[in-house]
């Protein structure tokens, strides 16, 4: 099935992706040149398998519960694009 | 100097024929002649190269041996290195001095090697021809208007140069693999788990594997043994001893069993290329080897499901460059939706932004068993394959690539061309399995890469079998002209 | 028309660790922003989640404890969405195979009955950080601290009819937890918080109506006037010809009202999928068994015992294992005392009304339960009258004695058994009221009653209460009519 524009649209805004009106009919194409690469999977018989999420199939570690980290703000902070008292600063979030 | 492999390095410093400032100080030179031709280079770090340089020459003649101590060597951009600019390529990361080491970093440093900066890459490891960096396209030693291959492209391009003697890189669908066939080298990606990915920036999480570029099998066994092992940080590391790698290089090949699969050699491979990967097979007959065909049928459902698996797990990994705690920040975001979108629009790279596009589309409400499950379905089918054919043989041998080297820019409007010339190595990544590729010889003056795929955790074999062809041919000692 | 109202509740239970689910930093609550936030927590480019065992373990007591099938092949996956609390971009939480598969809690209502509500399932989850939206020149501030503190989302069948129902099972989780040692229950710390998923239909109508969904109603107040408010707005909203539409709400208790929370009107598209980063948690017989041994005595197995070992009636034996604190302290001051009924009363009557007096927990009561049940022996060796006795008990809530016997002794309560000197004191009262004693002794039987009740009265005030009134009733019926 190919995408349309307003498909495009819904999947920039579901990725937070800033789209301009001029990119949406190139970038529609190439999508759909990648999915038609990509469908080519639909033809396979894969009755019966198991999905594989990971090669080795092994299992999670689980790791004790204790406090190792120490405070590391400053450091951690002065690679930020912006804060004030000790908090991220962003636009308004609207509850 | 420039010209030593780490093995040789490593024998001129324990006799003092040379110091590790030295070797350091003349590559530092050589990068800031040659490295501007190239593009191989995102960040130079000089400074810090020559104090770990003096470091490691002290710890030498306090009486501490190792045979990476001193040792020079690049990191590709996306393993992260404490204080120094950690880009992946992206300009997203433009700002990004990482806070910590990667597990890869620590340990390669504890070894004593010295870091002479970070090597530019196709952007968060999503190209195979290193045009996708933000910090522009790195060039092919061997033609400079030709592609190293990528995503590892700037690793490639360094080490063939002669800029380096070693480095890291990372293979999610080839990006060791095959920028190493495309520039005479050696390269390695281990067994899934094998090498730590704790701070190796994320592309997709189940298929990414670090691994070490060098001119040799014996380089890539001395790199490697340094960087594998068990790290309680990352959840899919292995906890299994590191082989010896170094040891297993000298086993004689008599009674090997080299698997052909037909599938490699079929449309679309360059003619001149199989002939070359025949050669191959001839010299290791002639060292004790013996030939049989087997059959991997999924190959060509590969693709498709890695371009369903890889964009789909980078969507979600790549949500974090959101312009809030690090990286690159829209100018006056009028809301959070706007932060958001432009610092994402703006930070990311075509290639990147239409990877994210693809995997959300794959994972969005309504197709999820149709693009995701069913990849997932498709790579066991894959493994499967492997599984079955290392029944017979001890190792699987092929092209690492369809084509040599292409030009600058010439797939540059087809995403899906480029795609195709991943069709040997993702294999390997999707079964989790390690893969080498060695140089096989010359088409039209390009170098062409030969790769050998193991059973999990027969790196050992690998590079015993890359290393005894070594020893009887001399396609990897050829330099490019001008380095 | 008669409506019936059906609600099902998710409710969030940080659990007690030491550290977050995927990283070891503290989840220490109330310190300064972003002190607790390491690089995992920050969601830094190429860090990787480590599962903390503790959290999986305390995730499976909760399952054994209601008891619901384990999920031996549990598997975390990615929740997509961007939010700034949300670091990564994605919550990491579990979706087709959760930690706790299908179980139930029995909830005892005001009347005694008991109600069972299906527990459709409970997974691990990490929580988000806090937006904090005082003004920082129009922008919200971030903290993270709170980013990775291990959660247990416990999902209700919508089995529930009322609020009071609804406040019912929220306490009765509360109380399962906090028995468990899985969750401090701090509600104001948000430690425990509710998402109200509320619909009417008309009473009979088998299908569900649409719902809307409370988030967040922090407290039991907030839950019952939530929902009852909610109730109310979606029958006046369908008896005027509208419609529910399914959306999200918030309650504002200043207010006493739910509002649409436009914010997140904007349909989502989570994009579930395995966690790459993760691999799938196998939980071992060797380790169920371990946690199955041990489980503590749990609130309906504690409710069984108290009725049947003291003979409690089913709702004294439900208030009194409502909290693991409460069960505790009356089987002390039983102990203390060896008669389970009166330490069952003065429990729930004296020592409860105290404690909403004074606004205290049974953990900080004024009096202990060493106190209460020595208090309660010297009721039932005649020492003091239970009315005695409540003065006592409040002189012990004031501190003016370690036990009741100084109490007793030193204020001279000691209740008076002497025939003689009651017998004294009766013939003084009945010389005081000569009139009333002709008038009762002309009174027929019928009159007699409440007349005696005021000699008891005149007898008890005469002794300041310290007669024992079974003597004085005895000793005055003889002198009246003998």
């Amino acid at each position: 099935m190919a995408l349309e524009r307003s498909d495009v649209e819904k999947i920039a805004h579901l990725a937070r992706l800033g789209l301009n009106e001029a990119e949406i009919p190139r970038t529609t194409d190439t999508l759909n040149s990648i999915l038609g690469l990509v469908d080519a999977m639909q033809a396979v018989d894969t009755d019966g398998i198991e999905p594989l999420a990971h090669p080795l199939e092994a299992t999670q570690r689980l790791r004790p519960d204790a406090v190792t980290e120490a405070n590391h703000r400053d450091d951690y902070q002065a690679i930020a694009p912006a804060v004030e008292n000790g908090l991220y600063l962003v636009p308004k979030v609207i509850e | 100097m420039h010209r030593l492999t780490l093995a040789e390095i490593a024998r001129g410093l324990a006799a003092k024929t040379f110091s590790s400032e030295e070797l350091t100080g003349a590559l530092l030179a050589r990068i800031r002649q040659l490295d501007p031709q190239l593009n191989s280079f995102i960040t130079v770090t000089d400074e810090q190269a020559l104090a770990a340089a003096r470091d490691a020459d002290a710890r030498r003649a306090a009486g501490e041996t190792g045979a990476l101590l001193g040792a020079p060597i690049g990191h590709k951009d996306l393993f992260c290195t404490d204080g120094v600019l950690t880009t992946c390529a992206s300009k997203i990361l433009h700002n990004f001095k990482a806070p910590y080491d990667a597990t890869v970093v620590a340990k390669l440093k504890a070894a004593g090697t010295v870091t002479l900066g970070k090597l530019n890459m196709d952007e968060f490891a999503m190209g195979s021809a290193n045009e996708s960096s933000h910090y522009g396209a790195v060039k092919n030693p061997w033609d400079l208007e030709r592609v190293p291959g990528g995503s590892s492209g700037g690793s490639a391009a360094a080490v063939a140069a002669r800029l380096l003697p070693a480095a890291t890189g990372t293979d999610t669908g080839g990006s060791i693999r095959q920028p190493a066939a495309l520039t005479n080298l050696t390269g390695i990606k281990p067994t899934y788990g094998r090498v730590s990915r704790w701070g190796m920036i994320a592309y997709a999480s189940s298929l990414d594997q670090g691994g070490p570029l060098a001119r040799t099998a014996e380089d890539c066994a001395l790199l490697l043994g340094a960087m594998a092992g068990f790290d309680p940080k990352d959840s899919t590391s292995v906890d299994q001893p590191v082989d010896d790698y170094l040891a297993a290089l000298d086993k004689p090949l008599a009674g090997l069993r080299i698997g052909l699969p037909k599938e490699y050699f079929g449309a679309g491979l360059d003619a001149r290329i199989a002939d070359a990967v025949m050669a191959v097979v001839d010299a290791l007959k002639a060292l004790g080897a013996t030939v049989r065909d087997v059959s991997l049928p999924n190959l060509q459902h590969a693709i498709p499901a890695y371009y369903v698996i890889a964009p789909a797990e980078a969507s979600s990994n790549l949500s974090r460059f959101d312009g809030v705690r690090f990286g690159y920040r829209c100018e006056d975001p009028k809301d959070l939706t706007d932060l958001y979108k432009r610092s994402r629009a703006e930070g990311f790279g075509e290639e990147v932004k239409r990877r994210i596009m693809v995997g959300t589309y794959a994972l969005s409400a309504g197709y999820y068993d149709a693009y995701y499950l069913k990849a997932q379905k498709i790579r066991r089918l894959i493994k499967n394959d492997f599984v079955a054919a290392f029944d017979a043989v001890d190792v699987i041998l092929g092209p690492t690539t369809p084509n040599p080297a292409w030009k600058l820019g010439e797939k540059g409007g087809d995403p899906v061309s480029a795609y195709l010339e991943d069709i040997y190595t993702i294999t390997a990544n999707l079964a989790g399995i390690p893969g080498l590729s060695m140089p096989a010889g010359f088409v039209d003056g390009l170098p062409v890469g030969v790769q050998l795929l193991a059973p999990y955790f027969q790196e050992g074999r690998l590079l015993n079998v890359a290393h005894q062809y070594q020893q009887v041919s001399d396609w990897h000692t050829r330099t490019p002209a001008g380095f | 028309m008669q409506w019936e109202t059906v609600i099902g509740l998710e409710i969030h239970a940080q659990l007690a660790t030491r550290s977050k689910i995927f990283s070891a930093s503290a989840t220490t609550f109330g310190a300064e922003p972003n002190t607790q936030a390491s690089l995992v927590d920050l969601g830094m480019p190429g860090v990787l989640p480590v599962l903390n065992e503790e959290a999986v373990r305390m995730a499976v007591t909760f399952g054994l404890a209601i008891e619901a099938e384990i999920g031996r092949r549990n598997v975390f996956a990615r929740k997509n969405y961007f939010y700034p609390d949300l670091p990564k971009g994605y919550q990491t939480s579990q979706m087709d195979h959760p930690v706790v598969g299908k179980g139930f809690l029995d909830i005892t209502l005001d009347d005694g009955t008991v109600k069972r509500i299906g527990i459709t399932r409970a997974h691990l989850e990490e929580d988000a950080g806090k937006s904090l939206h005082e003004d920082f020149q129009g922008m919200s501030g971030i903290d993270l601290n709170r980013a990775g503190t291990p959660l247990l989302e416990i999902v209700s069948e919508p089995d529930i009819r009322s609020a009071k129902e609804a406040v019912a099972y929220v306490k009765a989780i509360h109380a399962l937890v906090r028995y468990l040692g899985i969750c401090d229950g701090n509600m104001a710390e948000g430690s425990l918080r509710c998402d109200c998923n509320v619909s009417v239909r008309p009473k009979g109508q088998e299908a569900f109506g649409t719902r809307a969904e409370i988030k967040n109603v922090n407290s039991f107040r907030f839950i019952e006037k939530a929902i009852n408010h909610e109730v109310q707005r979606q029958i006046e909203l369908i008896e005027d010809g509208g419609k529910v539409v399914q959306e999200t709400r918030l309650y504002d208790p200043n207010k006493d009202e739910t509002r649409s929370m436009r914010s997140k009107e904007e349909a989502n598209d989570y994009r579930y999928f395995p966690c790459p980063d993760l691999l799938p948690v196998v939980i071992e017989d060797a380790f169920l068994d371990t946690v199955r041994a041990s489980l503590p005595e749990l609130p309906t197995e504690k409710r069984e015992r108290f009725q049947s070992q003291f003979g409690l009636s089913a709702y004294d034996a439900s208030v009194l294992s409502a909290s693991r604190e409460m069960a505790d302290y009356f089987e002390q001051v039983q102990q203390a005392c060896g008669d389970a009924k009166l330490a069952a009363n003065w429990v729930m009557v004296e020592l409860s009304s105290l404690l909403n007096r004074e606004g205290l927990e049974i953990e900080q009561s004024p009096v202990s339960a060493g106190q209460l049940g020595g208090m309660i022996l010297r009721i039932k060796d005649d020492t003091i009258s239970g009315k005695i006795a409540k003065m006592v008990f409040e002189a012990l809530a004031a501190g003016e004695g370690a036990s009741a016997d100084e109490i007793i002794e030193k204020k001279g309560l000691k209740q008076v058994t002497d025939a003689g000197a009651i017998e004294a004191m009766l013939d003084e009262v009945l010389a005081a009221n000569a009139e009333q004693v002709d008038q009762y002794r002309a009174a027929d039987e019928a009159k007699r009653g409440k007349m005696f009740g005021f000699f008891v009265g005149q007898a008890m005030k005469a002794s300041k209460g310290k007669a024992n009134p079974g003597q004085v009733n005895q000793l005055l019926k003889k002198k009246l009519e003998g």
